[in-house]
């Protein structure tokens, strides 16, 4: 039976991670590779490494930093962060990254979507969104961390992406990000009955049942976290535990 | 030595890494007497497999892969390209394994692709030697393989648990739907069975 995926994501800023605990037995948490491994180890279904490098060194960096992922890392792994262009998706896969996510630049230029997928395929494309429950009671898409909101609606928005060839989406609700509040359940149901790829829950988790209800009554195939994983609140292992004991299919 | 078959511009860098990881000695190559020559052969495939029929055929590596006498291992449309045909391009396969190879037909709750962890089960010892049956592997993929006399792994597709091909074997041919070389530990065991065969 295909399991849901548990993703932890690293933030990245010259060549280092961000957030990261002191792991037992692991000598430097500021290492993407050791730290991404360790998570390997530990159960995580994929990685994700997200560049929040501001300068064009940094990203040199990131680039070179992928291939020392690939190197080492035998899970599949997706890279993001500045990619605005099928020859910046083209530097990463070389790198030997195994898929890319795009955010504010395809909402920008929808055709990235489809220049990516078309020469790489869907299963390499990942588009992100994040979007934000209006007055209105609609979901808004925004970009740039959430800080500016564009005139597209979230569902319309989501189902172009798939059909210019994204392989996935991973859909964040800027309300939620940071709270630790859980997910907005209805949304990712009305999202995952929409669309015929899988959808990927980003931004909210506080608990392990937060994650439950994402993945069962919100309907998504897998729950990308940052934070509960950084901060040692809860193991990746001990977190599949608990979903298993709630009936969740994973990989244990 | 493992000769990699080089045919098109696919990412097939985690295959090497992989190999790499197991200090195995590997060469990219197109060349028809590299390949005849090494003790293993591996066919990575990624993208359409029609196409990638179409670029192995331009090459003229289609008759060597066949005539192989050591253990080969094609991997995902890899696999696919040694099957009798596909429904993707309407493509005559090598026709090594005895399986056509069609779209999946999704219920109203399922994903294509057939994307994440699957378990694999009813294990044929050699390539999945020290493998318990229902161990996790990845799988990237909306074409499967039928189940067929060349069947040596299966796991189960959507709501309908309709069941496919998760490998194949004929003779000194392999084959797996899934990416051992993005499987963890499960799939670096896979990859040291075929490379002990």
């Amino acid at each position: 039976m295909l399991t849901k995926r548990i993703i932890p994501c690293l933030d990245v800023k010259d060549g280092r991670t961000v957030k990261g605990i002191n792991f037992e037995g692991l000598a430097d948490v500021g290492d993407p590779v050791e730290l991404g491994a360790r998570y390997a180890l530990e159960g995580a279904d994929e990685l994700v490494y997200l560049d929040i490098s501001a300068s064009r060194e940094g990203r040199g960096t990131f680039t070179r930093l992928v291939s020392r992922i690939a190197d080492r890392v035998n899970i599949p792994f997706t890279v993001g962060g500045g990619i605005s262009s099928a020859d910046d998706a083209a530097a990463l896969l070389d790198a030997g990254a195994d898929k890319i996510t795009v955010n504010s630049a395809a909402v920008r230029n929808p055709g990235l979507i489809s220049a990516i997928a078309g020469r790489y395929g869907s299963q390499f494309v990942v588009v992100a969104i994040d979007a934000r429950r209006g007055d209105d009671g609609e979901w808004h898409v925004t970009t740039h961390g959430g800080t500016r909101i564009t005139d597209r609606l979230l569902l319309p928005w989501a189902r172009e992406a798939m059909e210019r060839g994204a392989g996935e989406i991973l859909f964040t609700s800027m309300d939620h990000d940071g709270t630790r509040a859980g997910y907005p359940c209805d949304i990712y149901r009305s999202l995952a009955s929409s669309l015929s790829i899988p959808v990927i829950a980003s931004g909210g988790a506080g608990s392990p049942d937060d994650i439950a209800d994402v993945l069962t009554i919100g309907g998504a195939d897998a729950a990308l976290a940052a934070s509960i994983f950084h901060y040692g609140d809860i193991t990746v292992s001990r977190l599949k535990s608990c979903l298993a004991a709630r009936g969740i299919p994973v990989r244990i | 030595m493992i000769a990699i078959v080089n045919y098109s511009t696919g990412n097939i860098r985690s295959v090497e890494n992989a190999l790499s990881r197991l200090g195995a000695e590997w060469m990219l190559t197109s060349d028809p007497a590299v390949i005849r020559s090494a003790d293993r052969v591996l066919l990575p495939g990624v993208g359409h497999c029609g196409e990638a029929l179409a670029a192995l055929r331009a090459t003229r590596l289609d008759s060597v892969i066949r005539d192989l006498r050591h253990p080969a291992l094609g991997i995902c449309v890899g696999m696919q390209m040694m099957c009798r045909d596909t429904s993707e391009g309407d493509a005559q396969g090598l026709g090594i394994f005895d399986a056509h190879v069609r779209r999946f037909d999704p219920g109203p709750a399922d994903k294509v692709p057939h994307m994440g962890w699957n378990s694999i089960h009813n294990l044929e010892k050699g390539l999945f030697k020290g493998v318990p049956g229902g161990s996790y592997v990845y799988f990237v993929h909306s074409y499967y393989a039928h189940l067929c006399p060349d069947t040596i792994a299966t796991a189960r597709f959507g709501e309908r648990e309709e069941m496919f091909s998760a490998a194949l074997k004929y003779e000194n041919f392999y084959g797996t739907q899934f990416h051992p070389e993005k499987s963890g530990s499960v799939g670096e065991t896979i990859l040291r069975n075929f490379l002990e065969l």
